[in-house]
């Protein structure tokens, strides 16, 4: 049995429904995230496993606990939210100390608890500050701090780095799993931003308007976007339509150049026209090979981007990206020059 | 062109100052002249040694204090209230809370007198505690407009919803949150409108006048209508109080603004 359980979680505002049918179990120790652009209902979802909205249906289970309709403070749960949340008036110290207090701990084991925490997120000497004398990062780690002092069951995390510049996100995120791994806390991470997603999480749940879209590890996710939206929303994409020729050999068509994908084109007929995607990375320049897709197309612009350089080509009805390592050696192909580019068969995705 | 621009502020701001401030001193000087032929505090040592002067005063003051209390204890929570769970009615509640301004404080007195007099259903003028209990209701009342407007600002410059909700996660109830969250991160805002309640309170006269009771307002009006200097220097006297009173404001609203989140560095 997982240890927090969301069945049929239905929640609508009014006649609109923000969230369809939600469903998930997550295992102990697990790090999720809820992925997808905003209004797509993955706060909602959290805000309900939280206890600040009531769902419209459905039911959620801690450890097996049915608490669809416990408040909020008897939960035990731990929070980080987007704007911290510290309390302004308390220090750091009190701040982490807070919950603790109001579950009554003696003040002596308070005091070495908030130490222990303040040893843990490296803010052993910041303990009688106050949140205004911290730097957004430093803040939101105290705010870390505090949402797992009182060893809550379920570590919520509303897009907790989406106010921080770009360097200390990326440490704080590291920082945010090893600890969650140190401790071994159950966690949900709700975020709009999709390397965030794919470099933290053990699973990544991809939402658009209220509905999962996928459910899979990040490389899952990554590599084998089931729809469309997934495809797009998660990394960049190149999305082509081809005529399918052949289902059982996976032959189809872009233009008037044959490709062959390895998986499994379910539901497809002879002469329908299907999405397919092409990572920009999994393509490159070559000549064709036996057993690899090859493309020929013009090439419109080279972007240098630093470690990699993007090159955009043209081909009839599609434009492609592709990405190639920068090599100070290697010759870049010039705008309006003709490429053959090539990719195996297996990288060709064929979206629902 | 600066220059003249600059001229033309200053000139505005003299006779701006001006206005209020020869009626000051004019009544500053006046008061000074108790003693023929010199300058004195003679009027200032006849007011503080009135035993009328303490005793009103010293109601007065405790009047105030009560009211602040009352007022902070009914405003916070319902500004709160309406601030997390009913947005909607916000609109509503100002409408009401600045009622008094515009209902003149006569109206709403000669109402009580209507409504609480000794041979009604609640005979509050019957006796002198239940009476001070009236006044105190009206002065909650009378001074609801500026209370109000202070500890909303102070509630919006918060973020209400979400330290309530971490509040909650951290497993707070409803009095802890208000006592330990809500109140110290508003403290300016309710220390401001506590020293306007106290302004409001100490010179009001209607109410008290009207209900009877032995407060500031009528000595006043009583001294004014029968001594000579003696009113300047009460003048002077209860224009010293406002403005200790908006010192105050000023002392501590500037220690708030220094805490302000946006003081402190971003990362």
């Amino acid at each position: 049995m997982a240890f927090l359980e969301i069945s049929n979680l239905k929640k609508t505002f009014g006649n609109q429904t923000a969230v369809h049918d939600f469903q998930m179990n997550i295992e102990r120790g697990e790090f999720v995230t809820f992925l997808g652009p905003s209004g797509c209902g993955k706060t909602t979802i959290l805000r309900m496993v939280a206890g600040f909205e009531s769902p419209s249906a459905g039911v959620i289970r801690f450890d097996g606990r049915d608490v669809t309709h416990l408040p909020t403070n008897q939960r035990n749960i731990g929070m980080v939210f987007q704007s911290y949340a510290l309390f302004p008036n308390m220090t750091v110290a009190e701040n982490i100390g807070f919950g603790l207090k109001v579950a009554n701990m003696p003040q002596e084991q308070v005091r070495s608890r908030v130490d222990e925490m303040l040893s843990l997120i490296k803010l052993a000497a910041l303990g009688g500050r106050y949140p205004w004398q911290l730097s957004g990062g430093q803040q939101q780690r105290v705010a870390l701090a505090r949402a797992l002092a009182n060893k809550p069951q379920v570590l919520l995390l509303d897009e907790p780095l989406s106010a921080l510049d770009a360097k200390i996100r990326v440490s704080l995120r590291e920082e945010i799993r090893a600890l969650q791994r140190e401790l071994g806390i159950t966690s949900i991470f709700v975020t709009h931003d999709q390397e965030e997603a794919l470099s933290i999480s053990d699973r990544v749940v991809v939402l658009n308007e209220g509905r999962v879209e996928q459910i899979g590890t990040p490389s899952e996710v990554y590599n084998f976007p089931r729809t469309r939206f997934v495809a797009s929303f998660v990394g960049t994409l190149n999305l082509l339509s081809g005529v399918v020729g052949d289902p059982s050999t996976g032959q189809i068509a872009v233009g008037n150049q044959n490709l062959v994908t390895t998986h499994p084109m379910t539901g497809a007929m002879a002469g329908q026209t299907r999405a397919l995607a092409i990572r920009p990375e999994a393509i490159v320049f070559e000549p064709p090979q036996p057993g690899r897709n090859s493309l020929t197309a013009t090439v419109e612009e080279v972007n240098f981007l630093g470690a990699i350089v993007r090159i955009r080509a043209r081909l009839e009805g599609a434009v492609i990206s592709l990405d190639v390592f920068n090599d100070p050696n290697q010759v870049l192909p010039q705008r309006g020059e003709n490429v053959t580019l090539g990719f195996s068969r297996e990288n060709l995705l064929v979206l629902e | 062109m600066k220059h003249q621009s600059r001229l033309g502020a200053w000139i505005a701001i003299a006779v701006g100052a001006s206005y209020f401030l020869i009626p000051l001193i004019a009544t500053f000087e006046f008061s000074l002249r108790m003693k023929r032929g010199e300058y004195s505090f003679e009027a200032y040592r006849v007011v503080f040694g009135d035993p009328q002067f303490q005793a009103t005063f010293g109601y007065s003051i405790v009047m105030a204090v009560i009211t602040i209390v009352v007022g902070v204890l009914l405003v916070v929570p319902t500004a709160y209230w309406v601030q997390l769970r009913l947005p909607k009615l916000r609109p509503l509640v100002e409408f009401i809370t600045l009622l008094p301004l515009v209902i003149p404080a006569i109206v709403i007195v000669f109402g009580y007198l209507r409504i609480y007099n000794s041979s009604s259903l609640i005979p509050l003028t019957g006796s002198e505690r239940a009476t001070d209990f009236l006044l105190i209701c009206s002065y909650v009342t009378l001074s609801l407009p500026y209370m109000y407007r202070s500890i909303d600002t102070g509630l919006r410059a918060i973020d209400v919803r979400t330290l309530t909700e971490a509040a909650e996660v951290l497993g707070a109830g409803r009095t802890t949150i208000l006592l330990k969250v809500i109140f110290p991160n508003v403290m300016t805002a309710i220390l401001s409108g506590a020293f306007l309640t106290f302004a409001v309170v100490i010179g009001e006269f209607t109410m008290a006048s009207l209900l009877g009771r032995p407060a500031f307002g009528p000595y006043l009006q009583l001294v004014g209508a029968n001594r000579a200097y003696e009113p300047s220097a009460l003048a002077v006297i209860a224009f010293l109080i406002t403005w200790a009173s908006m010192g105050l404001i000023q002392v501590f609203g500037r220690n708030a603004s220094a805490r302000r989140p946006g003081a402190g560095k971003e990362s």
